[in-house]
């Protein structure tokens, strides 16, 4: 026999670690709505079998704990059980030898806290606190509840112009979404457990962009209502147009030169250019909605004249503010807000960083922004400081990529200290101090100075993107309700105490993402019409084509290629290139159709109206 | 149209024609057991899967439509094979206990494991364990639920009524009364629709026909028994018999067989309804207040449950006049009882129904206005009827066609159509037609709120007021004429609700003939009846002529209030304020 040998997988194993990778992707790809009892019965089966059996308090604990847990959903337990359940799991927890057994009982301890009351409800009702309910994912989780499958079977039939029509039915916006969107859609997609989500902004891009235009907007008889809505960006855009198609006679006040918001004045021309914008805000304005822009609500005209000229009004004007790093020297030139820059390239008036170094402090989807911004306007070095680590920035992991693949540097666990000026008073580099990653809060590590010495960054520029506040002092002082700055609405988007007045989008979130505060324009609209006394209702014609069968085998997933680094760093032309029509159809044919498939065609499936 | 080949037979039918309608055109039958057109098209059981030529994955018939070329096998090994297996499945969580089950011989999983050749099952028996209560007219059978969803559906999309849900899922999956939680605590309206559409012995009634017996056996107890009009357009289809063999008169000879000592038909009391109920309408006419109007007739208990469980707003509009069957109870316990000399506790009121709603009806503390005791002590369903006749070994077709007991035994047209949707407004407006006019109308002449419409309308002259009618039948259709009317975009004086989709004849209570609605059959016998009768208006019932003339005095005399009508306020539904 040999001293040593090479270990090798045998063929059980390697089946065991592509169940692995089934169930991983299962997980993900989880429906909500499930029992959470049921479901934590079947992780704890799930951690049993991974119990070595050495020890009591594993090898048998968890088993006892999964016979009472069955007991409960079976209708055998008491409400004594629930507290037998939560004793035997905290002696498992302590007492077990190794993690295996100990973080098995912490998932049931968390779930005997964390949903006592189905616990309870099946003890004593035999069901869970919530209905059943399992709808089509991808439009679930869609905040605008757009007709995913819907449309991606009429793009697979090379119906692109009346994809778009359909998805116009609940989002105005789809060839912005098809560039930007974060695809929340994507997320639970139920392909996941045969292979990969379904790259369902990119299919809505390629409608978008092969859409040969549908028949003219038709917008309902008059009704003579007046609504004014505060604020062109995606929410209140999205408000005016539905509202329109409604028949309402729709005033949009916006503060800056043009319309747009955030798609304009935060989200840079590379990702969204402008003249795609422009078109389709051009074609939400044939609805006929009036607009006066450079007019700020609380400074050009108050919000008191409004209310007395129009019958409702749509609050919608976004977090615009920028936030404050509170460090030695942030006053000083050179420093630059991020709000503040990419609302100064809205306005096509470009910062020259030509050979500048340049550095940005913070780690979302906005640092990223100016960091490969500041790359396209010629700087010199773009570094991006960032207190934690790398995964926990909250910017989407492809735009962390690309903006390293632009050249930019990424420093992480560096907290910004100071700002040290130069003889002029001008910014000259930044102080960080290096970070350790602490205990985790929130499912992040919080960082913790870590005993290493003050590190200096040289910069001409400093670029501050920590976040966004919202401008909502006026409607405050209005009586509007305003919580922690945020005005306060209720879910169906109405101020209370502020009758005819309704609020939504960031600045009632907090900064989020474009499909929120276009779903917080369109529920808005919904609730706004209902107020006038009206009940038009938003439908489309477009009939949904037969239904395609699968038999579910794995396909790859189309995912969106970019131009080359060494090209688009140059410039701020569209930066991600389209699917061709052979990738499309392949990954329209992808979809699993669950509007058809499943539940969806029992309960929670198409909504054809609104 | 798409050309497409099953089990090598090729045809040419229209796009978006679902397989197994395409399969029905090339003439073969693929099984089903879920699947009910247009209401349950949800593919849940996995029984009517075929094999569709290039997928590997059997796809199901019912709700997938066919593709140009497409080539599908509908009996291959592999087709057949999963069949089995997944009403395998199902059999392991049904109480296969078929010989003591209500639906046994009309139960569609009995029949498609046995078309299938099922003699065994290899997978261990899992029943769930909870319990509803054996005592409300409606009962759910836990352990024979196949989750075909069914009942889900007829009482969401056909009666808006949304009593039953899915509850939990994974393997606790179950149907349930939604939002509650028993059936005694909903707003369920018991129209039964769930029973009649459901494939297996889940849902049914409960069963009074021992009672019934018990009754006819005890010497001391004379037993009268009422039957409803829309019963003799069902009860012989169990029996194989047409509504012309199945008649009442024969009913009444196999009642008499079992020991019923009276036997009477609620055309009478139908006809009595309408004499109180057009008169209380004209009255409200007369009265002139608009928020008494439209009024609601009051003759389906289900629609009475449903309004108050609700549409509270609406009750003060509903007739205050009894149905039928309460009053043909209240006149049996006092006039009657009086007629024949017997002391009214000694006599066991049962009436034949096709209805369970009216089992909850008949025990309203409301309901008790002869003698102090129920006027109405039992209620029939058809189903329970027939299951009477089958018990006593009765052969209905051998027996002879018997006269109804008198006096209350005649019947007229007006009351026989009360079976059929629009047939309590037409036999009323008969009436009012002819208290307003002194003249009778063409029989006729109001037969536009006949059929088979969910929500029928016309405006009839009435010596010149132009009444606008409604008649709205199952109560999806009732909901949303009472939106309608809730924001003002309708206005009638006076409509028709029927809780069940067609009337009574499609009644809850009604024989089950699974996938096929038989409404729109059985109403053209009452129409039929009606119009080769002599009697066709309720006020020229010599019955109900010498009734008024020897005990009621006339239409809402204070005899009358007091029997014949009732405070639609006096009992509660759960959740009614």
């Amino acid at each position: 026999m040999s001293r040593l040998s090479i270990d090798t997988q045998n063929r059980a194993q390697r089946t065991v670690e592509e169940l692995y990778k089934d169930l991983e992707r299962r997980i993900t790809a989880s429906q909500p709505g499930l029992c959470p009892v049921d479901l934590a019965a079947s992780f704890l089966h799930i951690c049993h079998s991974q119990s070595c059996g050495k020890c009591t308090p594993c090898r048998v604990g968890l088993g006892r704990l999964e016979d009472l847990i069955q007991m409960v959903l079976n209708g055998t337990a008491d409400e004594r059980t629930v507290d037998l359940i939560e004793e035997t799991a905290q002696s498992v927890y302590m007492t077990a030898d190794c993690a295996i057994g100990s973080e098995a009982a912490r998932m049931v301890l968390k779930g005997v806290k964390g949903f006592r009351d189905d616990y309870l409800e099946h003890i004593r009702h035999g069901r869970c606190m919530g209905l059943q309910n399992q709808p089509v994912p991808c439009v679930f989780q869609c905040p605008a509840h757009v007709d995913v499958p819907g449309y991606i079977s009429l793009i697979h039939e090379g119906r692109c112009a009346d994809a778009v029509r359909l998805i116009r039915k609940d989002n105005p916006f789809p060839s912005v979404c098809g560039l930007i969107c974060e695809h929340p859609c994507e997320v639970r997609c139920r392909r996941t457990l045969v292979d990969d989500p379904i790259n369902i902004r990119g299919l809505k891009r390629y409608a978008c962009e092969h859409d040969a235009g549908g028949p003219p907007l038709v917008t309902a008889p008059p009704t003579g209502k007046r609504v004014a809505v505060i604020g062109g960006g995606p929410s209140g855009l999205s408000a005016a147009f539905y509202l329109s198609l409604m028949g309402h006679d729709v005033t949009v006040f916006e503060q800056r030169k043009k319309l747009g918001g955030m798609l304009r004045y935060g989200i840079p021309a590379y990702r969204l250019p402008r003249e795609t914008l422009d078109r389709e805000i051009g074609y939400l304005r044939q609805t006929g909605f009036a607009v006066e822009t450079e007019t700020s609500v609380g400074k050009d005209v108050m919000i008191q004249s409004l209310r007395e000229r129009f019958d409702a009004i749509y609050v919608g004007i976004g977090a615009h503010n920028d936030r404050k790093l509170g460090i030695e020297g942030e006053d000083c030139e050179g420093v630059i807000s991020a709000v503040e820059m990419l609302r100064m390239i809205g306005d096509d008036v470009m910062p020259d960083f030509y050979g500048l170094d340049v550095v940005v402090v913070g780690g979302g989807n906005v640092a990223m922004d100016v960091a490969r911004s500041a790359v396209r306007l010629g700087a010199k070095s773009v570094t991006v400081a960032y207190r934690r680590r790398k995964q926990d920035m909250t910017a989407l992991p492809e735009e962390v990529e690309g903006a390293m693949a632009d050249g930019c540097e990424i420093l992480e666990m560096m907290a910004p200290v100071r700002i040290e000026k130069d003889e002029d008073g001008r910014a000259a580099a930044l102080i960080v101090q290096p970070q350790l990653a602490g205990p985790v809060e929130g499912g992040r590590p919080k960082p913790v100075p870590a005993d290493a010495p003050e590190v200096r960054i040289p910069c001409d520029r400093l670029l501050v993107a920590v976040g966004q506040g919202i401008d909502s002092r006026k409607f405050g002082e209005y009586g509007i309700p305003i919580v922690r700055g945020k005005i306060k609405a209720l879910d169906w988007s109405g101020v209370s105490g502020e009758e005819g007045i309704f609020a939504g989008g960031d600045c009632v979130t907090g900064p989020a993402t474009v499909i929120r505060a276009i779903a917080a324009g369109k529920v808005a609209a919904a609730n706004i019409d209902n107020y006038l006394g009206f009940n038009h209702e938003i439908e489309t014609d477009v009939q949904i084509p037969r239904i395609r069968f699968d038999d579910h085998d794995p396909l790859g997933r189309i995912n969106m290629k970019e131009r080359p680094a060494s090209e688009r760093r140059h410039d701020f032309k569209l930066m991600e290139c389209g699917m061709t029509e052979e990738e499309a159809m392949q990954e329209s044919g992808r979809c699993l159709h669950c509007d058809h498939f499943g539940y969806g065609i029992f309960k929670g499936g198409r909504v054809a109206k609104w | 149209m798409v050309k497409i080949t099953i089990d090598g037979r090729s045809l040419s039918v229209p796009e978006r024609t679902t397989i197994l309608d395409a399969a029905r055109i090339a003439g073969i039958r693929i099984p089903t057991l879920c699947y009910m057109k247009d209401l349950n098209e949800i593919g849940a059981c996995r029984v009517c899967v075929v094999e569709v030529e290039g997928y590997d994955r059997l796809m199901t018939a019912c709700n997938n439509t066919v593709a140009d070329g497409m080539v599908i096998r509908t009996n291959s090994k592999k087709a057949l094979s999963a069949r089995r297996t997944n009403v395998q499945l199902i059999l392991s969580e049904h109480n296969t206990a078929c010989t003591t089950c209500v639906r046994s011989g009309n139960c569609s999983l009995q029949k498609i494991a046995s078309e299938l050749n099922i003699l065994d099952n290899p997978y261990p028996l899992r029943l769930p364990k909870q319990k509803g209560s054996s005592t409300f007219p409606l009962i759910r059978d836990y352990q024979k639920c196949i989750k075909c969803m069914r009942c889900v559906q007829v009482c969401d999309k056909i009666q808006n009524t949304h009593i039953w849900d899915v509850i939990n899922t994974g393997a606790q999956t179950s149907v349930d009364v939604t939002g509650v939680y028993s059936l005694e605590d909903s707003g369920c309206a018991l129209c039964g629709q769930c029973i009649t559409h459901c494939p297996v012995g889940a849902l049914h009634e409960r069963d009074d026909t021992l009672k019934v017996l018990e009754a006819v056996s005890d010497p001391e107890i004379v037993t009268v028994v009422q039957i409803a009009p829309s019963i003799r357009t069902a009860w012989g289809e169990a029996f194989g018999m047409s509504p012309d063999e199945a008649t009442v008169g024969r009913l009444a000879a196999a009642l008499r067989m079992i020991g019923v000592d009276y036997v009477f038909d609620s055309d009478f009391s139908a006809d009595l309804t309408i004499m109180e109920e057009a008169n209380e309408f004209l009255e409200r006419l007369k009265d002139g207040d608009s928020k008494q109007f439209p009024m609601f007739t009051s003759c389906c208990p289900g629609w009475v449950r449903f309004c108050k469980a609700h549409y509270p707003q609406f009750v003060d509009r509903i007739s205050t006049s009894k149905s039928p069957q309460q009053m043909f109870g209240a006149m049996i316990k006092s006039y009657f009882a009086e007629r024949i000399n017997v002391d009214p506790s000694k006599i066991c009121s049962i009436s034949i129904m096709p209805c369970l709603a009216k089992k909850a009806e008949c025990d309203y503390p409301t309901m008790k206005d002869a003698a102090g005791n129920a006027d109405v002590d039992l209620v029939l369903t058809t189903r329970e009827a027939e299951r009477l006749i089958r018990m006593a070994h009765i052969v209905p077709q051998d027996l002879p066609d018997e006269e109804m007991d008198s006096p209350l035994g005649i019947g007229s047209g007006a009351g026989n159509i009360f079976g059929a949707s629009g047939g309590v407004m037409e036999a009323a407006l008969r009436t009012a037609y002819y208290a307003v006019t002194g003249e009778n109308p063409d029989p006729d002449h109001f037969r536009e709120v006949r059929g088979m419409g969910g929500w029928k309308q016309a405006v009839f002259d009435l010596n010149g007021t132009q009444l606008r009618v409604a008649v709205v039948n199952g109560l999806g259709n009732a909901s949303a004429l009472l939106d309608a009317l809730d924001c003002g975009r309708v206005n009638y004086d006076f409509v028709e609700v029927m809780a069940c989709p067609g009337g009574c004849v499609g009644g809850g209570g009604q024989p089950i003939h699974d996938g096929v609605e038989m409404a729109g059959e059985r109403a053209p016998v009452l129409y039929r009846q009606d119009r080769n009768m002599t009697l066709r208006f309720s006020h020229d019932n010599p019955a109900i002529r010498e009734c008024y003339r020897e005990y009621l005095g006339k239409p809402l005399s204070e005899r009358a209030e007091e029997l014949l009508h009732t405070d639609q306020h006096g009992w509660k539904m759960p959740g009614e304020g």
